[in-house]
């Protein structure tokens, strides 16, 4: 089936196989593979994107689903080399350990911070319960999320 | 993993939707948030040769207030439902309870109506739909009709609903000034309840509780909901909790604890709902 999908503000038209995962479409058809798949049981959050700005697990997704949709993956998040002031908050409190949940992280916590922009710890840890860090490395990933709530200067 | 296969149909409309279905019968599913289907279909424990996607059915993702009712689209939402104040100023017990279901990026994806319609035990919405005694509408070639949610869910997966049917709206009795509890015990972050109860005190007394993955089915704790009535207190109606479940054993919990964890998590729902 022909779908067309913007993302990161670029439009790429595809003939996909309507049980293609979105996740899959990005990766390996578009060649964006920042968004990465750990769990792919719908679990670990890795594969997190935005979908008309609202965090997705993109592996529970076919991408015909996302047909005339917009969408935001890790790559589209810095203004060029200029970093989200997510991206740079991860950056400055050491919030990443082997680096592999840190896309979907980084997506999840943006959009929860859309949805609650004044959060405190504990709403923050809710609102990051659909992402897994294998490192166990939570507690930087959340001073993170609070720093850049705070406005993430130091 | 990949899904099997499968033929793909975008509905323009609910009729277009149920005209696939009847045409193509128990070979098709609806495919709403997509958040229960697309993992059964990745383990390959579903898979249906006909996909008929319903999500771009935006007129049926609504929450209105109808007098003595409030009526949720089946297609609303898990997030609009959560922060909906209708919701929370009539049907409150059921905001909280979608408050918990999955994790953020499940509750913007995923449906009222297709976390309903998939029937599953464990799922946390049937315990809150029980306990406030809603009803559901189903669709068909022949028109609309009402199902009460004692007689929708019919076993594992199995809902009343027939192959070329769909559920368009759920009508929760109007529950203002009402008290609630929601207790869910599980043992990981956006993980499914090993047993879930919901309880709801109206402003009027009566009172209704919910129970799953207590039964191959969501269920209403109908003994506790009687003693209540007759005079007991909220500890002695939560004794009898587990009365007619059969729970089933698995990786978490025995059958025994299970019934040991309905009888507990009931007791702090009637408790946080004032009993």
């Amino acid at each position: 089936m022909e779908i067309s999908v913007t993302i990161n503000g670029t439009t790429h038209s595809h003939d996909v196989e309507p049980r293609t995962l979105l996740v899959h479409y990005i990766r390996d058809v578009v060649g964006l593979t920042g968004t990465n798949i750990g769990c792919d049981t719908s679990s670990c959050g890795a594969c997190t994107i935005h979908v008309n700005g609202e965090s997705v697990k993109s592996c529970t997704m076919f991408a015909v689903q996302a047909d005339g949709e917009d969408l935001l993956t890790i790559e589209g998040l810095a203004d060029g080399d200029t970093l989200h002031p997510m991206q740079e908050s991860f950056r400055q409190c050491h919030a990443l350990q082997c680096g592999y949940c840190t896309p979907g992280m980084v997506m999840a916590a943006v959009s929860f911070l859309d949805e609650n922009p004044n959060p405190s710890e504990r709403e923050v840890r809710l609102g990051l319960e659909g992402n897994l860090c294998r490192c166990t490395g939570y507690h930087n990933i959340v001073k993170a999320v609070l720093h850049c709530a705070a406005g993430g200067e130091q | 993993m990949i899904p099997a296969a499968f033929d793909y149909v975008r509905a323009g409309s609910a009729d277009e939707a149920i005209a696939s279905l009847a045409t193509h019968g128990d070979e098709a599913k609806l495919l709403a948030g997509g958040h229960s289907l697309i993992p059964l279909m990745r383990f390959r424990l579903a898979r249906p040769a006909v996909v008929v996607d319903i999500g771009r059915l935006d007129d049926l993702s609504y929450i209105r207030d109808g007098g003595d009712h409030v009526a949720i689209g089946a297609l609303t939402r898990h997030r609009d439902v959560e922060t909906s104040d209708l919701v929370a100023a009539r049907a409150g017990l059921l905001g909280e309870v979608t408050s918990h279901v999955g994790d953020p990026q499940v509750r913007h994806r995923g449906t009222l109506g297709g976390a309903v319609a998939h029937g599953d035990p464990a799922s946390d919405i049937p315990s809150a739909l029980i306990a406030l005694g809603a009803t559901l509408v189903a669709t068909g070639p022949q028109g609309s009709r009402e199902i009460s949610v004692d007689d929708f869910f019919s076993g594992f997966l199995e809902t009343a609903l027939a192959d070329d049917e769909m559920l368009t709206e759920v009508r929760i009795p109007a529950a203002d000034g009402a008290r609630w509890g929601f207790e869910k015990f599980n043992r990981r972050a956006q993980d499914w309840a090993i047993v879930g109860v919901s309880a709801v005190v109206r402003a009027g007394g009566e009172v209704g509780v919910g129970l799953v993955n207590m039964d191959s089915t969501p269920v209403r704790a109908a003994a506790v909901e009687s003693a209540v009535a007759g005079g007991a207190s909220g500890a002695e109606a939560a004794e009898l909790a587990a009365e007619g479940c059969e729970p089933t054993e698995d990786l978490n919990a025995s059958v025994e604890y299970r019934r040991h964890l309905a009888r507990v998590l009931t007791r702090r729902a009637l408790e946080a709902a004032g009993l």
